[in-house]
Parts: C-alpha cells; structure tokens; sequence
C-alpha cells in the first residue's frame, strides 16, 4: 500500500518533469538546440500566476488567473524567439545553451526582485482537499496534475500530427531547407515553438504551485527535467513524459528505501544508464536518420 | 510571353562574388537550361530566385512584379517553385504529408493535385503511408518533383535532378520533366550538368561560367555550336597531325 501510495505522488511529480521535458523537446525539435531557461520560464510562469490570483497580490480569481497566466507567459516565449534567440541565429549550438542559461538567470532575478526570495504559497480553490480511495490518499492537486498532464500531451501531439501548422512546424525541425522552399514562414513557425514551451511551462509551473511553495530557484527542477527529455530521447513528445514518470516514480521510491543520497542522484542514474543502453534514449528517432 | 525575367543580378557569398550581373529571360511554356560547372554559380542563381539568398543588385521580375529579395514563402505564393540540389525531403514525414506541405501556402483544396502527382509516380501512391526517408533516391527525387507540383507552379525551378541517379533512372526523370511541361503547360528552368540530356530536353539554353552569362540561345543553336560541343558534350577533334587539341580558347575568353 505504501508503495502505491509513493508511486501516484511519484507519477504526479513526473508529470510536472514530464512537462517541463516537453518544453526542452519543442525547442530542440525547432532550434536545434537545448534550453536551459525552460525550468526558469515554469517558474516565471508559476509566479505570474500568483501574482495575478493571489489575494494579496492581484486577487484575480484562480480560474481567470490561470488562462492569463498562460497566456502572458506564450507571450513571453514568443518575445523571447523574436528578440533574443532570432538575433544567434545560424551560430553553433553552444550559443544557443549559454544564452538560455544567462536567460534563467535572468527570469530568476526578475522573479526574485518583484516576488522576492521567500517561499509563497499559490491560493487554489482545491487546497489540501483529498480523495480517499480505501487506503489510498490521493490530493485533489495530484490528480489534476495527473489529468492535465494526459491532456496537453494529448492536445500537443494532436496538433503536430494533424493541423496545418503543427505539420509545416515537424517539418521545419526536420529540414529547415526544405521547410523555406515548400514556402513555410520557418522564423514565425519557430516564435509560435516558443510561445507554446513558455505557455506549457506556466501549465508546469502552476501545477508544481498547487503541490508545495515556491521561490525564485525552483527553475533548478529544469534540470532534473533535461535528465527526463533526454531520457525519452530529445524530440520525442510521449518520451519526454515517459521519462519524466520514470523519474518521478523512481525518485520517492528510491527515497523510502534505498540507503540516504541515492534518492536525489537517482534522476542522472537512469539518465545514464539510458545513455550507456541506448544512445538516443527511449524513443529514438535517429536510428532512422541512416537511411 | 516572358515569366521571369531577370537583369544584372549581383548575389555575394560573404565577400566573394558568386553572380556578376547574370540576365536571362523563361518565356511561358519553355523548358529553359543553365548549364555550366561547378562553382558557375547555377544553384546560387536559382537560391536568389526563390529568395533563399538575398541579392546585392539587379531585379528579378516575375510577371511584371519584382520578387527580388521577398521571402521565400512570398516566392513560392507567387508560383515560383524550387525543386532543390539533392532532393531534401522531410525524412520522418511520411510521402502524403510531404507532398500536402508542398501545398502549404495554398488554401484552395489540393486533393485534384494530389491525383496529378500520383497519377504521374504511381510509385508514390503505392509507398504513401511510408517515411520519406525510406524512399530510394531516385524516388525521393520523384517526390521532391512532385512536392514541387502540389503548389500548382507557374514556374518550376529543378536544380540538378538527375544528381546521383543511374542513367537510366536519370532518363525516367528528364521523360517526366518533359511530359510536365508538355501536358501541364509548366514553365521550367533546369539545371544541370549532364549538358547532353539538359539540352535534348530543354527549348532554350544559357551558359554560365564564373558568375556571368556567357552564352545564350535555342538549344540547337547551342549544340551547333563548337565551344558547347567540346567543353560541355565532350566532342574531341583531332587536327591534321591527328593529335588531339589539349588547349583551345573559349571564344568568351
């Protein structure tokens, strides 16, 4: 009982890596490259929300705050194509990793200066309500974090597979060549990327909200969550989910019963022994690049 | 009627000068060639078209408005189409989707185009559940021809369709090509470096070396012509003493 019990928190928990996973495989699918801000941009989005919905801050109610939320931080994402990552453009892939990573820097000093550095609490309607299945304790944030999850892969991988966009923004990553002669506007399709990852990382960040408090350096949990994407293998959406509940789950688990320090290292542990086995991770695409 | 039209086009690669005022004109309903060598600057000249380069000089006028320097969907929009230099599919897509992207800056409804290109690579309607990156590279090279077809062109620009194909898959392609523009009434400019196949399919012809145009004309007159047959079809003549001219002059030279 107690081991299913630490495995829905686990699975609960990976999802919010799982997320945050995805944002890092929408950008390494457009740009090419990792980045390493996206935990940053989840907790940017997480303290917009409470800005915005918080009593004492904004007091917007939960539901309005959210959707806003979201909406600033695809703004933000975009912005941050338009402006910053536009202008590297056609440098190595380095510049893109140390910009993204002066980037976090960046959106924690921000944070840390309107926020300020001590822990906040998100206000939800569903605080500390739970469900009791038997023995089993669920928290009402859990399973919406579980749910929401399922739905925005769900939704994300609907609309690479089957919309016009989703289809020109697969082949853009795939041959950006390619993607200028069939006539697709590659710089716009590579903004939009930019503003779903920013507004999925708001979704990660209020959901990690609604489990615990924040502060200006939980964006570090980005790199617990570049561990799940690579896992997955970079550019495979259902991967980087899949990655993250692995970690997730392993993570509690290995805390309650393996002996003391194991729990934390357990993330690069797998992500290590995915690497040795299987150099592309999970949900490899490359073993078809031979072709 | 002239298509394209293009005057004293200048393009630089960082400080070098790839075009030095290139001009040539497509008439509606021509296959037109560009022949020349490596490094002539025919790909160069077929990117600055499809807006992929950005030139330094000139104009390049397509019925009667400039498209020099437009973006390249703006170019493919407008119905200049670029099937480019070593096929360059989306490998993970399958053949279906990389043809329906091929229409991706149409909104009309494309399925009647979709039949077009099938019913022209029966090949392709067989494999279109699959990954492009599977297809031979003959095929892929039929796929990127038909991609180029689904964005309904006015004028298709090949670069060098027949790159790594056997002979005879080169000739199925040059036969396509032809049938394209006979049956589709598509405006063509192709290059190529098989000089033999590109001027037996070809109306018009243009000969580019280093960056300029050298030579220009119908494809008959420029098989008759004593320089293209020596450098680019490989006639060798004999002098009297029957040796073998190993030096001669270009006449633009």
């Amino acid at each position: 009982m107690e081991l299913i019990q630490l495995a829905v928190g686990g699975v609960a928990n990976g999802c919010i890596y799982g997320l945050v996973a995805l944002g890092f495989v929408l950008i390494y699918k457009t740009s090419e490259g990792v980045n390493f801000a996206q935990g940053d941009l989840m907790m940017l989005g997480a303290f917009v929300a409470l800005g915005l919905g918080n009593s004492a801050q904004m007091g917007l109610s939960f539901w309005l705050a959210v959707p806003l939320a979201v909406c600033i931080m695809f703004c933000v994402g975009w912005g941050v194509e338009r402006v910053v990552v536009r202008r590297i453009f056609g440098q190595p892939q380095f510049a893109l990793v140390i910009l993204t990573i002066a980037l976090g820097f960046v959106f924690r000093f921000v944070a840390g200066s309107i926020w300020g550095y001590s822990p906040l609490v998100l206000e939800t309607p569903f605080n500390g309500v739970n469900l009791r299945f038997g023995e089993l304790v669920i928290s009402m944030a859990d399973l919406l974090t579980i749910v929401i999850t399922l739905a925005l892969t769900f939704g994300l991988w609907t609309f690479f597979a089957h919309t016009r966009i989703g289809l020109a923004a697969q082949a853009a990553s795939q041959n950006q060549m390619a993607a200028y002669i069939v006539g697709i506007p590659v710089m716009k399709v590579n903004s939009l990327i930019w503003g779903l990852s920013g507004a999925v990382a708001t979704v990660a960040g209020v959901l990690y909200a609604t489990r615990g408090a924040i502060d200006p350096n939980i964006g570090l949990l980005g790199i617990k969550a570049f561990a799940a994407a690579v896992i997955g293998g970079l550019g495979s959406l259902p991967g980087a989910l899949l990655g993250g509940m692995l970690i997730g789950v392993v993570e509690p688990i290995a805390g309650r019963y393996a002996p003391g320090g194991i729990a934390i290292m357990s993330p690069y542990i797998i992500m290590l022994a995915v690497l040795v086995t299987r150099p592309g991770g999970l949900f490899a695409q490359i073993h078809m690049k031979k072709v | 009627m002239t298509v394209l039209s293009v005057r004293n086009l200048e393009t630089f690669y960082g400080a070098i000068m790839a075009l030095r005022g290139v001009s040539i004109d497509v008439k509606q309903g021509e296959i037109v060639t560009i022949l020349g060598a490596n490094g002539a600057g025919k790909t160069t000249l077929m990117k600055t078209i499809a807006g992929l380069m950005e030139p330094e000089k000139g104009s390049i006028e397509f019925n009667g408005n400039s498209i020099s320097g437009h973006e390249p969907d703006r170019v493919v929009a407008e119905g200049v189409v670029l099937v480019p230099e070593g096929r360059e599919v989306f490998p993970y897509l399958t053949i279906e989707e990389n043809l329906r992207l091929g229409a991706h800056t149409r909104r009309d409804n494309y399925a009647e185009d979709l039949e077009l290109v099938y019913s022209y690579f029966p090949i392709l309607k067989e494999r279109r559940k699959q990954s492009a990156g599977y297809l031979s590279g003959g095929q892929q090279q039929m796929l990127a021809i038909g991609r180029g077809l689904m964005a309904r062109p006015a004028l298709m620009m090949l670069d060098e369709p027949s790159l790594g194909l056997s002979p005879l898959l080169t000739q199925e392609i040059f036969d396509i090509i032809s049938r394209l523009n006979a049956e589709q009434q598509v405006t063509m400019l192709l290059v190529e470096q098989n000089a033999h196949i590109a001027l037996a399919t070809a109306h018009t012809g243009y000969v580019l070396e280093m960056g300029r145009i050298v030579m220009g004309g119908s494809t008959e007159k420029l098989r008759a012509s004593d320089d293209i047959q020596e450098f680019y079809l490989g006639r060798s003549e004999e002098t009297e003493r029957g040796q073998k001219r190993w030096k001669r002059r270009k006449t633009w030279r």
